[in-house]
């Protein structure tokens, strides 16, 4: 691990503009995808600012009638919680079935979020890697896909998202609010939170330089069946090869999110109207113009009847 | 090796070239900067010397105050400067277990945290919960049904398996939990997934497993 300062931050305001004062400097919270990252000088940071201490770990009720999750929520309290059982089932769900206990203790929502692909090129620092070094290429094309992205990748990165959480997140349309170095505070839907690599693959969410994660709001619930079915090499504490997130309607409607398939967790609204034509239609729209390696290519039949699994059970 | 032509060099040179130049390029620190790891990346354009702090916790109910480098791990933190070697290193990336120990009776891996990060905390490792004559009970049950073999993960194993019992306790679904809103049941299955981040490489799970039952069993 490379040398750095640390200072606690009393405000989020105050973490904020400390962050945007120090070139490099780094949010912890949870720490245990950053400081996994830092032992391996993946994560270089010459300070850090820990955020521990704003208090932002609270689940209040909002006017909406939904719920606004602090940042710092660990994710088995978010998972635990009695309101997020009973109505955003998907999200516990999700949650659930990520990271160990263990972590999932420590983990943060905000820092659910910004976690970092486990694409193996990003974590091999022999290897040259667009995320990790901006320029130096990308060893996972022409390397092993197996694992890696199958739609909306670039020349420049393969990589996925890794988060369940965030998955569920992109299904019901959750709300990311922030505060920036300036004071002022702003929020994004989830769906213009992450990005697609493109040329920059290093720039992975809409966060504006020292900009800090307060909370994640979710709306009103939306009731239905909540089914978050994910598939990964190990029964437990695994990265997924494909998740599905879905919440069915009793007349058959739905939202579908995908994890596990791009560099962010994948929806595509207009596939949901393909619903009454069954899981094949769905996943034929949400994959339209897939680019999978010969590796990954499974990853497309394996959307389709994780699907297929999906709605069964919602209907059952 | 994939080789370049027109330089003569291979792939690798070229990086590490490009690696001392961005470096050198941002700090103007050339002689760092050439002792810098293939994996520089952008953002280390400030390095910094190390950096030493005091920090207190509580650690089986006895204070302590350090002074750490900041870079140190609560692991590194017990084993390195409290000379508490029952908590192990395993993998040091919070991919094993080994390291497990319990801040505010809540399992954490502490190798994936920092000490300066647990001001004022209280924290329990293995040598907190029982000793030789005055075993706790989740160490007599792991003592009774064999659930090591080699014992390099059994002081992670028993502070995740401490915390699992009473996470279950707490309501706390999981994975494996039918139904979000019932209460968890106590069954191996539950056990199973919730013990899922401590590894054990000679295989002693259905053992480790038994154990655990066995203590949940017993009246408290």
């Amino acid at each position: 691990m490379r040398p750095f300062t640390y200072e606690r931050a009393t405000s989020p305001a105050g973490a904020a503009s400390a962050a945007a004062r120090t070139q490099g400097a780094r949010f912890i919270a949870g720490g245990t995808n950053l400081l996994d990252l830092m032992k391996l000088q993946i994560e270089t940071p010459p300070h850090l600012i820990d955020v521990n201490g704003l208090g932002l770990d609270t689940i209040e009720a909002t006017e909406e009638g939904g719920l606004r999750i602090g940042a710092l929520v660990s994710n088995t309290d978010l998972a635990a919680d009695a309101r997020v059982r009973q109505d955003y089932g998907l999200l516990a769900r999700a949650l659930l079935a990520g990271a160990s206990g263990q972590l999932r203790n420590k983990a943060t929502t905000a820092g659910n979020l910004l976690q970092r692909t486990r694409c193996p090129y990003f974590y091999d620092t022999a290897q040259p890697c667009n995320k990790r070094q901006p320029g130096s290429g990308c060893a996972a094309i022409g390397g092993f896909t197996r694992q890696l992205g199958v739609i909306g990748t670039s020349e420049a990165c393969l990589a996925t998202h890794p988060s369940d959480m965030a998955v569920a997140l992109r299904a019901l349309d959750a709300t990311v609010e922030t505060v920036r170095p300036d004071g002022t505070a702003r929020a994004l839907p989830i769906a213009d939170f992450h990005r697609l690599p493109g040329d920059t693959p290093h720039i992975e969410t809409a966060l504006e330089p020292g900009e800090l994660i307060t909370a994640v709001v979710l709306p009103k619930p939306l009731g239905g069946r909540h089914i978050y079915r994910k598939v990964r090499d190990r029964a437990s504490y695994a990265f997924a090869l494909v998740s599905v997130g879905a919440i069915i309607q009793s007349d058959g409607s739905g939202r579908v999110a995908l994890g596990g398939v791009a560099h962010k967790p994948w929806r595509v609204e207009a596939a949901e109207g393909e619903m009454p034509r069954g899981a094949g239609a769905v996943a034929g729209a949400l994959l339209a113009g897939a680019r999978p390696t010969r590796e990954n290519a499974f990853k497309i039949t394996l959307v389709e009847r994780t699907l297929a699994a999906v709605l069964n059970e919602a209907r059952g | 090796m994939q080789r370049f032509p027109e330089t003569g060099l291979s792939r690798r040179d070229l990086l590490a070239a490009g690696a001392v130049s961005v470096a050198a390029g941002t700090t103007g620190r050339s002689a760092r900067a050439e002792g810098a790891p293939l994996a520089a990346s952008a953002n280390d354009a400030v390095a910094v010397e190390p950096t030493r702090m005091k920090v207190g916790f509580t650690v089986n109910g006895t204070v302590k105050e350090l002074d750490v480098d900041t870079r140190t791990t609560l692991l590194d933190a017990l084993r390195e400067q409290l000379h508490l070697t029952g908590t192990k290193k395993g993998c040091d990336h919070g991919q094993c277990g080994a390291c497990t120990v319990m801040v505010e009776g809540v399992r954490i891996n502490s190798c994936l945290t920092l000490a300066v990060m647990h001001e004022g905390d209280a924290i329990t490792t293995i040598e907190g919960l029982g000793r030789p004559g005055e075993l706790h009970p989740m160490q007599a049950a792991f003592v009774k049904h064999d659930g090591y073999q080699c014992g390099y993960c059994t002081p992670g194993q028993i502070c995740s398996s401490v915390a699992v019992l009473a996470e279950i306790e707490a309501g706390i679904p999981s994975h494996v939990t039918e139904d979000l809103t019932a209460r968890p049941q106590l069954s191996a299955e539950e056990l199973r997934e919730r013990m899922s981040g401590n590894i054990c490489r000679c295989g002693a799970y259905s053992n480790i497993i038994d154990a655990i039952t066995d203590v949940s069993r017993s009246p408290a």
